[in-house]
């Protein structure tokens, strides 16, 4: 009896090494599990964690009224510990108004210049990433749950599309390294899998809490690729694909990262 | 707006060693860099971190352009006394910026 289950995982090791690319369920790790312990302890302790003083911005920011309507974010969606659990893993989603897929981060612009009638935020800006910040700190430690929508398959595909097509001088693809060589190590670096789960993060490197658009932007700039635009469809299909690819992985929101 | 986390214990008792940890958000510019037009960027630091506890100064810290942004300072204290714990952190400016919290001594 044993030896023919033997020779079924042997097959099934061999069919695994085969198909190289998509990291199988048991084996994905946050980038958290490739950190020193140092920075790891950092992330754990909310007093040490500089990810918490864009959480403290964004609630001051929440609660703040802007724009034509008089009306702050907690004027309509009230405490966020209740109302914006979950929604950061639920992004990026369907925009019912254009059909297209919206990110945290666009949401939140589209309900500031749109529903509160305020100035937009640039996309990068230390306000716009506290509020992000903030709202997807609500979901720490929940499973990410992209929506089953079908509308969204198709950003979804062209997002494993960008994600396994190699590009830059360098010609290399994301799945080159982060499905294919995440237990190897770049220039002393853990390469890592790529799961989407503490951002806005804080980068020690940055010295400041970056959006993940940032951080593909750093890793395209490192393939010597042109980067897409910030808020590009591109990058939210991207975006659409790591998350469906990390679906139940736990949200670290503010992560911390070398 | 300041924003700055501390954390202090909320309660201790007499003569125990208490963890103190503060940080605050700035920039720390170390003025030796330059900006994408090629002119320098000014150093804009924090030069002084003190506490107070119960009104008398406990810790207080100086600091230079090679500290990262967003500066964490640890230290510990013996809890003598209910009272508040108050930290002021002054940069180049001459601005201080101020957080504080109470610590009850039973």
């Amino acid at each position: 009896m044993r030896r023919p289950a033997a020779s079924l995982i042997a097959l099934a090791l061999l069919a695994g090494a085969a198909s190289a690319g998509d990291i199988a369920p048991g084996e994905r790790r946050s980038g958290s599990a490739f950190m020193a312990p140092e920075t790891q302890a950092m992330q754990a302790d909310d007093t040490s964690n500089p990810g918490m003083l864009w959480v403290l911005q964004g609630a001051g920011l929440w609660g703040e009224k802007a724009g034509r309507s008089g009306r702050s974010c907690a004027g309509c969606h009230g405490e966020a510990v209740a109302s914006m659990r979950g929604t950061a893993a639920r992004y990026p989603a369907l925009d019912a108004a254009s059909g297209k897929p919206i990110d945290l981060t666009g949401r939140i612009s589209q309900c500031r210049t749109e529903r509160q009638g305020a100035p937009a935020l640039a996309r990068e800006s230390d306000a716009l990433l506290a509020i992000t910040t903030f709202v997807a700190h609500q979901s720490r430690g929940l499973p990410v749950a992209p929506p089953e929508e079908p509308r969204l398959d198709p950003y979804r595909e062209t997002g494993r599309q960008l994600f396994t097509t190699r590009m830059g001088q360098l010609d290399l693809s994301c799945a080159n390294c982060h499905d294919d060589n995440w237990n190897q190590r770049l220039a002393g670096s853990a390469v890592t899998q790529a799961h989407p789960t503490g951002y806005p993060l804080y980068r020690l490197e940055w010295q400041s809490i970056g959006s993940l658009q940032r951080r593909m932007r750093n890793c395209m700039i490192g393939v010597r690729a042109e980067p897409f635009a910030s808020g590009s469809e591109e990058f939210i299909a991207l975006e659409l694909y790591l998350m469906q690819r990390a679906a139940g992985m736990a949200i670290e929101t503010p992560g911390v990262r070398p | 707006m300041t924003r700055a986390l501390v954390s202090v214990p909320k309660t201790a008792r007499r003569g125990e060693i208490v963890d103190i940890r503060a940080m605050i958000a700035h920039p720390m510019e170390t003025g030796y860099r330059m900006g994408p037009n090629g002119a320098e960027i000014p150093r804009h630091i924090i030069t002084r971190l003190v506490c107070t506890y119960g009104g008398d100064e406990v810790f207080a810290a100086e600091f230079f352009p090679a500290m990262s942004a967003n500066p964490f300072v640890s230290f510990s204290l013996i809890a003598a006394e209910s009272g508040t714990v108050s930290f002021a952190w002054t940069d180049d400016t001459g601005q201080t910026e101020t957080a504080s919290a109470e610590i009850v001594v039973s």
